[in-house]
């Protein structure tokens, strides 16, 4: 067993540091302020091939392994929780149509969005319909050599500016999903202000009413809208975030060791203080154990094993978890001052509460790795009592 | 080498023993209608089927009728292999 990154994934690591040091870090206070990531910093990472991290390298993208992509999400993730959003939705359209989509599909799109010519969003949950996503109300009609969509998307990462729509809906009362251009007739959105957290991730409603869109804007095939297309963006989703929480969970430790280093009460550095130390320690056995979670679940896709979608699931988690555990901490270190804008903390804090949310509550993942581990033991025990009657 | 029908078996009933823990599934139960498996189980098992059978499950392959039920399966995986 070897847990070591090849030459390759550190010479591609420290790319993606630097370009999240230059063009990410040095704004994302202010792009969190004024509630928006500038249309050319989108530019640039489609011009560096961030944008088609995972589109196949015949449709133009980068094919990352997935090692590879974690760490590229880690950066952008230490850089702007909002920016790596964008990672998150785009590549979601993007390993959804790569994986499920048509010849003329693949061709078509990934393409353009590897290079970030387009900008694609996922449109799953609605004002109506969080958790429990099989249950969406969008429906979709079909008409002649055309669908015809009707309903509301909520709280989709860069619906105000992605130019096409992963929409998930019902069509003959089964899941499927659908191809949406902005340019649509039917389609508009409306843009979400005022949340707690990913402030620059430029959220939006999303509105179809009577959307036409052609046949072959069909995903899959109906009935597996959800089960295969969904599902698979909804794992990549995961893994950019688990990863990404990584990337959060250091920016906090980073401010944090700077923090106490500098700052002196009762007479010494807040480094001397052993209540601090204990702060401390936790944030660097989480983000370790963390990190080991995540080079498991890239290990397993990298593999196309089964259990990577579990693997993947307990990875976004304890991730999410810890991240949000460390910013706390991170504020608690900074006193008054991690509660104003002065420092980064704040915005660490408040984007790491949503990474609890997106992608899977932690409440929903608690209910899928519980089942998981009830199905590892009755299996188990059935082995035993195999084994037991073998050996009779 | 063409697979036999009933290694294809032997290998989905192993798979679903160990992902549903219920290795009495009938050949033509429906494994989805019968609530035996989620939707994750769904990407689960097409990674398996890529994974054992060493072919793609394309888009064109997402009907129904070649996952819901053991027989189904073995009739897809081996048209697909042969």
């Amino acid at each position: 067993m070897e847990i070591e990154l090849s030459s390759q994934q550190i010479q591609a690591q420290k790319g993606f540091r630097a370009f999240a040091q230059k063009e990410i870090a040095p704004f994302a206070d202010q792009w969190d302020r004024e509630e928006a990531v500038p249309a050319e910093t989108i530019e640039k990472m489609g011009e560096v091939g961030y944008l088609g991290a995972v589109v196949p390298g015949a449709y133009g993208g980068g094919e990352m392994d997935a090692i590879t992509f974690g760490l590229l999400c880690e950066e952008i993730g230490r850089g702007s929780a909002s920016l790596l959003s964008l990672l998150t939705v785009h590549g979601m359209v993007c390993e959804s149509l790569a994986r499920w989509g048509s010849e003329s599909q693949r061709k078509r799109w990934l393409p353009l969005l590897a290079s970030g010519e387009k900008i694609g969003a996922f449109g799953l949950t609605e004002p109506g319909v969080g958790s429990d996503a099989k249950s969406v109300e969008t429906t979709a009609a079909s008409s002649g050599d055309s669908y015809v969509l009707n309903g509301r998307k909520q709280w989709i990462s860069f619906g105000q500016v992605a130019d096409l729509f992963l929409i998930v809906g019902q069509c003959e009362e089964k899941p499927a999903a659908f191809l949406v251009e902005r340019e649509r007739a039917g389609f508009s959105t409306e843009a979400i202000t005022g949340m707690l957290g990913f402030r620059s991730a430029m959220l939006a409603r999303l509105s179809m009413d009577d959307c036409r869109i052609p046949a072959e804007n069909l995903v899959g095939r109906i009935g597996f809208g959800f089960s295969a297309i969904a599902n698979t963006a909804l794992d990549h989703g995961r893994y950019c975030v688990g990863w990404g929480c990584l990337g959060l969970a250091e920016a906090c430790l980073d401010a944090s060791l700077g923090y106490s280093s500098q700052r002196k009460q009762f007479g010494s550095f807040l480094k001397g203080h052993q209540l601090i130390q204990e702060m401390i320690a936790e944030m660097i056995v989480g983000i370790k154990a963390t990190r080991l979670l995540c080079y498991q679940a890239g290990y397993l896709k990298d593999r196309g094993d089964p259990s990577l979608i579990m693997e993947t699931s307990i990875a976004k988690y304890f991730a999410s978890r810890t991240v949000l555990k460390i910013a706390d901490d991170a504020v608690q270190i900074h006193g008054g001052n991690g509660c104003s804008g002065d420092y980064p903390v704040q915005r660490y804090w408040r984007d790491a509460k949503i990474m609890e949310i997106i992608e899977g509550s932690t409440q929903m993942q608690q209910i899928i790795i519980a089942k998981s581990g009830y199905i590892d033991y009755a299996v188990e025990k059935r082995r035993r009592k195999g084994k037991t009657r073998s050996s009779d | 080498m063409t697979i036999t029908a009933e290694t294809i078996k032997e290998k989905i009933v192993d798979h679903l023993a160990q992902t549903v823990a219920d290795v009495d599934i009938p050949d033509d139960q429906d494994i989805f209608v019968s609530g035996l498996v989620n939707s994750l189980f769904a990407m689960q098992l097409v990674l398996f089927i890529e994974k054992e059978f060493q072919f793609k499950v394309e888009d064109e392959d997402l009907d129904i009728n070649n996952f819901n039920t053991v027989a189904a399966m073995v009739g897809f995986i081996g048209r697909k292999t042969s």
